[in-house]
């Protein structure tokens, strides 16, 4: 380790203002910081600090996101295998889905990562990690056979327009990865929703056996198949086709274990989209006059984004709701118009991801009202004692 | 006594290195300094210069811009030097102290007899005028101004805070001279707020002041706070505060008629050895204290706590405020591969660390800022440590953007940095909450005047 700080030490005037790289000064700042905690201590007010900064609090969330990414992975194998009638071996699935999955994964981080270098370079800032986060999103809201330069594009658009245009991470008014994929889901709709596009191999139509769909559960609920419905079991491990990531509910909860118990990811969010949904759901059983309105509310819940939307998007804390109280309207909110977004709108089976960018865009005037209230108490104070 | 107000939002932050209660036995400092820096606001006019003799209650410097409040000499001797800053701004005025405690005689009155008028002009002759601080904005009390009620807050719940039930222990006579002169200068009475779990007799028998308990997490023992479940201050509304020590100091002062600047010093922090008590004065110097008595290597020396103290240099003077001293390492070195590491020797209030398996551990934390400035990220953090119904992300947006009208109605009045230095130890963006408050401060002291 000794070596590794000697040699930086050494490269380092290199990079500083008037050395050789001047230009990529972010570039080397932000690996330096990567492999060694800067040494700078505090100047003015406390003289402690809690050991947690951004590096940590970022790669806890992508350490929540790898159990999705496995299952991913592997449900992108299966799926498949089970499309084109064949037995295939464990590894065999994982091989097939990992040679598919990961150049996506790859794609989304160096096109986001390289422009978010620019960017710091261009403002003089240290390289934020918040596209540590964004970067391993994409990949896993998108379906598994998405051409690899839709992926670079929309990862560009969402790093330049959904964040860089607002100030960077910490600045920006709707989750990254979800514009990312709305940027898809309008610009390219055919390869964003249909029966044919979210299994792997599917859309060049090689050898599929009969009977076997490819839609996605949702895509059947509105088309009226309702015999083709996976099992609420089913729907909770996450064999079922879908997003690369959203599939599995297991998986998804193992990630929201692992960010509630750490305290990174937010629980009053995370409850009231469960529970916004869950009602909605019951509410729409009661009434029961259409095939969408009848579906289990637990399944509901299960279904497409809806889990992984609850954990990994709606509860970044930038473009959510930013006050305590305003979390649970937030995150209810979400729940509520995610299920009826999917029941009444045929033309978007799956409405989490306009939930969410709604609320995304709503959450400031939450935090106002919240912020008017507390406001209002303390004059009320001042009248009450006058 | 009324019931215990339970503070349940807050942060104990678990240190290595609390002072034993016993008296060690360092020699006294030679030097003692007073620092305009330790009081916000202050433009100091100097009245001596060096090589004049002064007596303890002697004049060193006062305010520019209301001369009636005046800093003074803890102890007699010479001044020996005056230490400027850029742009000849003063930093210290040091004064060597001769050992023959002579003081100015500005005459004893009966506590309980003395009318306000003369108690303030006593309390402003003597020099003891800027002990008092007042609320909104945490400086120096003005003379006119006659407060809504002073609050005296009988606990400090900081990291490695000196326990003042021990420090008081014996002094209760001038304790309760110093409350019944206090009693004079308000209509409101005198708010003594007190641990719920301990508290020495001086504070709770003491007469002519209401006491209210307070149990909970750090910052429960900050007055800010108290004046926040008890009465909170609202526009217009002016209180006052004064820490016991130096209530302690103001009985001496009526009932002996000269300025006694003693204090009590807990010497505390992991890289101390010798970890105890000292009876000291006003602005001594550090250097009897930590010789032979601190571990090697790269240090910080504190004056005051950990959270809202000021680091002063191992040849540094304690704060006129201050009573406590924490030497804790300066962590000025790279740590490979920090933010990955299980890290079971930091302190998180996350569990993104495993240190939050041992929940008991004691922790020597250093001044490393353990990561880089960022944007805001993270939301809901500050208001787990800061009890008062304030929404402190938002205040300090109001202040980033100098956004008077909302700072006034997001509650500016109510908080000091030291309220709010909890946030300030929380944020994985590591804002610099205090610096920013104390510069909202300024703000509405310049335009509210």
């Amino acid at each position: 380790m000794k070596a590794l700080r000697n040699y930086l030490d050494k490269i380092k005037p290199n990079f500083e203002k008037g050395g050789k790289f001047e230009k990529l000064h972010s570039t080397f700042d932000a690996f330096e910081t990567f492999l060694f905690t800067p040494k700078t201590t505090s100047k003015t007010g406390v003289h402690i600090h809690d050991a947690i900064d951004s590096k940590r609090t970022m790669s806890v969330v992508v350490l929540a996101l790898i159990p999705a990414l496995l299952f991913g992975i592997w449900n992108t194998g299966y799926q498949h295998f089970l499309a084109l009638g064949e037995t295939a071996e464990f590894w065999q699935m994982v091989g097939y889905g990992a040679l598919k999955v990961l150049p996506i994964v790859v794609v989304s981080y160096v096109v986001g990562l390289g422009i978010e270098f620019m960017f710091a370079q261009m403002r003089g800032h240290e390289v934020a990690e918040g596209f540590l986060v964004s970067g391993m999103l994409i990949p896993l809201v998108l379906p598994a056979d998405i051409p690899l330069w839709m992926v670079a594009v929309a990862t560009a658009f969402a790093v330049i327009i959904g964040k860089e245009v607002f100030g960077g991470t910490g600045m920006n008014i709707w989750n990254p990865a979800l514009v990312a994929r709305a940027f898809l889901f309008f610009a390219y709709p055919s390869k964003m929703s249909g029966d044919v596009i979210w299994v792997s191999g599917m859309s060049k139509g090689e050898g599929i056996v009969d009977g076997f769909s490819g839609a996605t559960p949702l895509g059947n609920v509105i088309t009226g198949k309702l015999d083709l419905l996976p099992t609420t079991l089913e729907s909770f491990i996450g064999t079922i086709p879908g997003s690369i990531g959203e599939t599995s509910t297991l998986a998804i909860l193992i990630g929201a274990v692992i960010l509630l118990a750490t305290g990174i990811g937010n629980w009053k969010i995370m409850l009231s989209v469960f529970a916004g949904g869950y009602l909605m759901a019951l509410g729409f059983n009661a009434i029961g006059t259409t095939d969408a309105m009848n579906v289990d509310a637990i399944q509901q819940l299960c279904l497409g984004g809806f889990a992984f939307g609850a954990v990994f998007m709606a509860t970044d804390p930038v473009s959510g709701s930013r006050t305590e109280t305003g979390k649970y309207i937030y995150g209810f909110l979400i729940g509520v118009f995610a299920i009826m977004i999917r029941v009444f709108n045929p033309a978007y089976p799956e409405g989490v991801m306009l939930a969410i960018l709604l609320m995304n865009t709503f959450a400031p005037l939450i935090d106002h009202t919240i912020v008017q209230q507390n406001i209002k108490r303390r004059l009320k104070r001042v009248k009450v004692n006058a | 006594m009324s019931d215990v107000i339970k503070i349940k939002k807050g942060l104990d932050i678990r240190l290595k290195g609390k002072a034993e209660k016993v008296f060690g036995s360092a020699a006294m400092p030679e030097l003692y300094a007073i620092k305009p820096g330790d009081f916000p606001g202050l433009v100091p006019k100097l009245a001596v210069k060096p090589g004049d003799k002064v007596k303890a209650g002697s004049v060193l410097f006062y305010d520019k811009y209301r001369t009636d409040i005046k800093f003074v000499s803890p102890v007699s001797g010479e001044v020996q030097l005056v230490n400027r800053g850029e742009r000849r701004r003063i930093l210290e005025v040091v004064v060597k102290s001769d050992n023959q405690n002579e003081a100015e005689k500005f005459g004893a009155v009966d506590p309980k007899q003395v009318s306000k008028t003369e108690a303030v002009e006593k309390i402003l002759a003597s020099g003891m005028w800027p002990f008092l601080r007042q609320r909104p904005y945490n400086v120096v009390a003005n003379p006119a101004d006659t407060p809504k009620a002073i609050f005296i807050s009988a606990f400090d719940s900081a990291p490695l805070a000196p326990d003042y039930d021990f420090i008081v222990a014996g002094q209760e006579k001038e304790f309760q001279a110093g409350v019944d002169v206090l009693n004079k200068l308000t209509d409101g009475g005198v708010n003594i707020g007190i641990n719920n779990e301990m508290a020495s007799k001086a504070f709770v028998s003491v007469s002519g002041a209401k006491t209210q308990a307070f149990s909970g997490p750090h910052p429960a023992g900050n007055v800010g706070i108290q004046i926040h479940h008890v009465s909170p201050i609202n526009k217009g509304e002016v209180y006052w505060t004064i820490q016991p020590q130096e209530v302690i100091s103001l009985g001496k002062l009526f009932l002996s008629g000269s300025y006694d600047a003693s204090r009590i010093i807990a010497i505390t922090g992991s890289e101390v050895k010798n970890r105890n008590y000292v009876k000291t004065k006003v602005g001594a110097l550090i250097k009897p204290y930590i010789e032979n008595n601190i571990e090697e290597g790269s240090l910080r020396f504190i004056s005051g706590n950990v959270l809202s103290g000021s680091n002063i240099g191992k040849d540094g003077y304690i704060g006129s405020y201050d009573s406590q001293l924490t030497v804790i390492p300066e962590g000025d070195q790279h740590d490979f591969m920090g933010w990955a590491a299980p890290g079971l020797k930091k302190f998180s209030v996350s569990k993104s660390f495993f240190s939050w398996l041992c929940p008991n551990k004691e922790y020597a934390l250093n001044a490393n800022l353990n990561g880089g400035p960022r944007a805001i990220i993270m939301s809901g953090q500050y208001d787990k440590v800061l009890p008062m119904d304030i929404l402190p992300e938002h205040l300090i947006k109001a202040i980033i953007t100098e956004d008077i009208d909302k700072m006034e109605q997001l509650g500016i009045y109510e908080v000091a940095e030291e309220d709010m230095a909890l946030c300030e130890f929380v944020c994985t963006s590591k804002l610099e909450i205090q610096s920013i408050l104390r510069k909202g401060i300024d703000v509405m002291i310049k335009e509210m005047s």
